[in-house]
């Protein structure tokens, strides 16, 4: 019998083309979803050595980084002039090389169009056991469903547009295990603050995550997917899920999912994927689902979290002078001073989008606060960026739409959007925001912006009293909210 | 790629911990089309302040850059990489690195050295004031003062830069394994190929 082997070394294992001496191995890549951002040199390169895509067919190409999230095209089709020229350079440069090489493109015309992250599940087209890139760190979001899924390089998304294979060397295996039961207001997205602030943003480096214990198992889909988002910012490239059957129920009938036959065979081989009895991981975190509630970042590093309940730190709280150097720098960058109560700090700008929180349960959360509420008058900007035109054609079907308009929030286009600020939507300088993205670095949202990564839930609350807000306190407060 | 076997020059005695590639190169300037022409965004927010390592005229021009723990940490931009070569720099000093960074710098021809604390420490008080050798080939580091310090490297990569070998071309040498996988893919997986591309085909 073989040995016990973990998740991740059977997904290794069945993709290994060639092993070399030395350890390195040739891996061949399932699925590779590009964006306008990170391929226009890589076709580029493709171009000038006179190579082609070698499996167009499993390449999918999005654009979503710099699209406006205000209307795209007119009421003839035509695509309403972009202001930025780099912008619109880099979606043309994608419109070009996606059936020049003959890849499929879902432009911004398209219904489907959305966030690479959330476009690649919606559409079936991320599989459990498969391995999966995308020249976009977050594409450890995959692993949500079972795939093994990294951030590449250009260079590396030329390498597998050219050849469908990556070198790599066989990473560590770090399991994190939640058990127990979240409490209420207590989200998946605070699950994965919580991991950051444990371990560190450098806590998974060399790692993949496999996440177990009863609260990934009873977390959905769309939970599992804010979870293994975040898995690269505690410095693990890829995170996993074992694929069940909320992980079969979820694909099913998904346009590019297989059907029939195929479906039923490859459910067969999807139930076999999981870490054995006995497996062992290099490392390993357990924490307590009771020692998780809603949280926030204070400073300009995911890991640096606090119960919405504590207060801003003092930089001399840490061990390390570096980390003491580095918090003081974030201190001034966040015009926050140590001691401050976290619920004391006054926000202007609200957030609600990303590949992090854009999924309809994300936006059902953030709607159930705000219904029949109102931002508070200190808000200057409130906005929902669905992940995807399906999340926002879902999100308007259930009247989602309405409650976040009557709220005093845009209701915008499917993009990346406020996450990084490519786009026109950007956090003005010195301001700031409580956003469900995944990145507080500095200026991220745009030049000297502050951010505060909260839960959609937190996002809403913080928009309704002006300032970060304990959920709990709002769903007390409202009947029949915590059920 | 150019060939990469010794790096003689002076160094940014840089030295901060968990540089991430926001802090290399901000997000705006990941526009570009092109591979060049990046190294005027590099540490675009930290040339902002006065005093700054990479304003200083003693270091103009360094093709060595000597940084803290978890030096590329944070996004998988390759633009971080594009900006570091755009400035001039060919080989970069830490304590540890992002697996991804170290990656996107060696396809890009810069080397990274992982070198102890105490090590990288020692070459930044020499870096204020004379030039560090770098020798790919005996893995080491070196300054006028008899300081010694070798490194490990991956042999792969370090044979590709000694040679400035293209991985992609490495790679296409063996197309005929990659078939053979393929078809053996094809038979055990056949669900792998997506419904709508197969509809198509
Ligand atoms: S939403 Fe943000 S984190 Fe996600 S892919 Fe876009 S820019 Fe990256």
């Amino acid at each position: 019998m073989v040995n016990p082997r973990t998740l991740y070394e059977k997904i290794w294992d069945a993709h290994v083309v060639e092993r070399r001496p030395d350890g390195t191995c040739l891996i061949y890549i399932d699925r590779h979803l590009v964006h306008e951002v990170t391929s226009p040199q890589a076709f580029e390169g493709l171009r000038l050595a006179g190579r082609k895509v070698r499996r167009p067919d499993l390449t999918l190409a999005v654009p979503d980084h710099n699209l406006p999230t205000t209307p795209r095209r007119d009421a003839a089709g035509n695509r309403i002039p972009i202001a930025d020229p780099q912008s619109a350079e880099q979606l043309v440069a994608l419109e070009r090389n996606a059936p020049e090489f003959g890849v499929r493109l879902i432009g911004d015309a398209d219904r489907e169009q959305g966030i690479v992250h959330v476009v690649g599940p919606e559409q079936g087209f991320t599989l459990p056991g498969t391995t999966l890139v995308c020249g976009d760190s977050h594409t450890s979001s995959h692993g949500a469903l079972g795939a093994l899924a990294f951030g590449i390089g250009t260079s590396e998304v030329e390498h597998v547009l050219a050849t469908q294979t990556l070198l790599l060397k066989q990473s560590k295996t770090m399991e994190v295990v939640v058990e127990g039961e979240l409490a209420p207001g207590v989200t998946p997205k605070d699950v994965a603050l919580a991991i950051c602030g444990a371990i560190g943003t450098a806590g998974g480096t060399g790692h993949v995550m496999e996440y177990r214990g009863s609260v990934f198992r009873d977390m959905s889909i769309e939970g599992r997917l804010t979870v293994a988002n975040m898995s690269i910012e505690a410095g693990a490239r890829s995170g996993l899920f074992a694929p069940d059957e909320k992980t079969f129920a979820y694909l099913k009938g998904r346009p590019m999912a297989p059907k029939g036959a195929d479906w039923d065979a490859a459910v067969a081989y999807w139930r076999t994927l999981h870490s054995d009895e006995g497996a062992v991981f290099d490392k390993s975190v357990v924490i307590d689902a009771a020692d998780i509630v809603p949280t926030v970042t204070w400073g300009t590093s995911p890991e640096d979290v606090v119960p919405i309940t504590g207060a801003v730190p003092d930089p001399m709280s840490f061990a390390d002078p570096s980390k003491q150097a580095a918090a003081r720098k974030s201190l001034d960058y966040m015009g926050l001073t140590a001691g401050q109560r976290m619920q004391d700090v006054a926000i202007e700008h609200i957030f609600i989008g990303s590949c992090t929180n854009s999924r309809i349960e994300d936006l059902r959360a953030a709607a159930a606060l705000l219904q029949g509420r109102h931002v508070a008058p200190g808000i200057k900007h409130a906005m929902v960026v669905p992940g995807s035109g399906l999340v926002k054609a879902q999100a308007e079907e259930e009247g989602l739409d309405r409650i976040f308009l009557d709220a005093g929030f845009e209701w915008r286009e499917p993009g990346c959007s406020a996450c990084l600020g490519m786009n026109p939507d950007k956090v003005p300088a010195g301001e700031r925001c409580a956003s469900t993205s995944n990145r507080n670095f500095m200026g991220r949202q745009g030049p000297g912006s502050r951010t505060h990564l909260v839960s959609p839930a937190m996002a809403a609350a913080a928009a309704i009293t002006g300032r970060l807000t304990d959920v709990r306190e709002l769903l007390v407060t409202k009947e029949g909210m915590v059920a | 790629m150019d060939k990469l076997t010794t790096v003689e020059g002076r160094a940014y005695p840089f030295g901060m911990k968990n540089v991430d590639t926001d802090i290399v190169i901000p997000a705006h300037w990941l526009k570009t089309i092109s591979r060049t022409g990046l190294g005027k965004g590099a540490f675009e927010v930290l040339r902002k302040e006065p005093g700054n390592v990479f304003d200083d005229p003693a270091y103009a021009g360094s093709p060595i850059l000597i940084a803290g723990d978890n030096f590329g940490c944070g996004s998988s931009r390759e633009h971080a990489a594009w900006a570091l070569a755009d400035l001039g720099i060919k080989v970069v000093i830490a304590p540890s690195f992002s697996d991804i960074f170290s990656g996107n710098a060696f396809k890009n021809g810069i080397l990274t050295v992982v070198l102890p604390q105490a090590a990288v420490d020692r070459l930044m008080e020499v870096a204020r004031t004379d030039p560090i050798h770098v020798d790919l080939d005996a893995q080491s580091v070196t300054t006028p003062f008899q300081d010694r310090f070798s490194f490990e490297i991956d042999p792969f990569r370090k044979h590709c830069l000694l040679g400035g070998l293209d991985e992609i071309g490495l790679t296409l040498g063996e197309a005929d394994v990659i078939d053979r996988y393929e078809a053996t893919q094809a038979q055990e997986r056949p669900w792998i190929v997506p419904a709508s591309a197969a509809a198509v085909a």
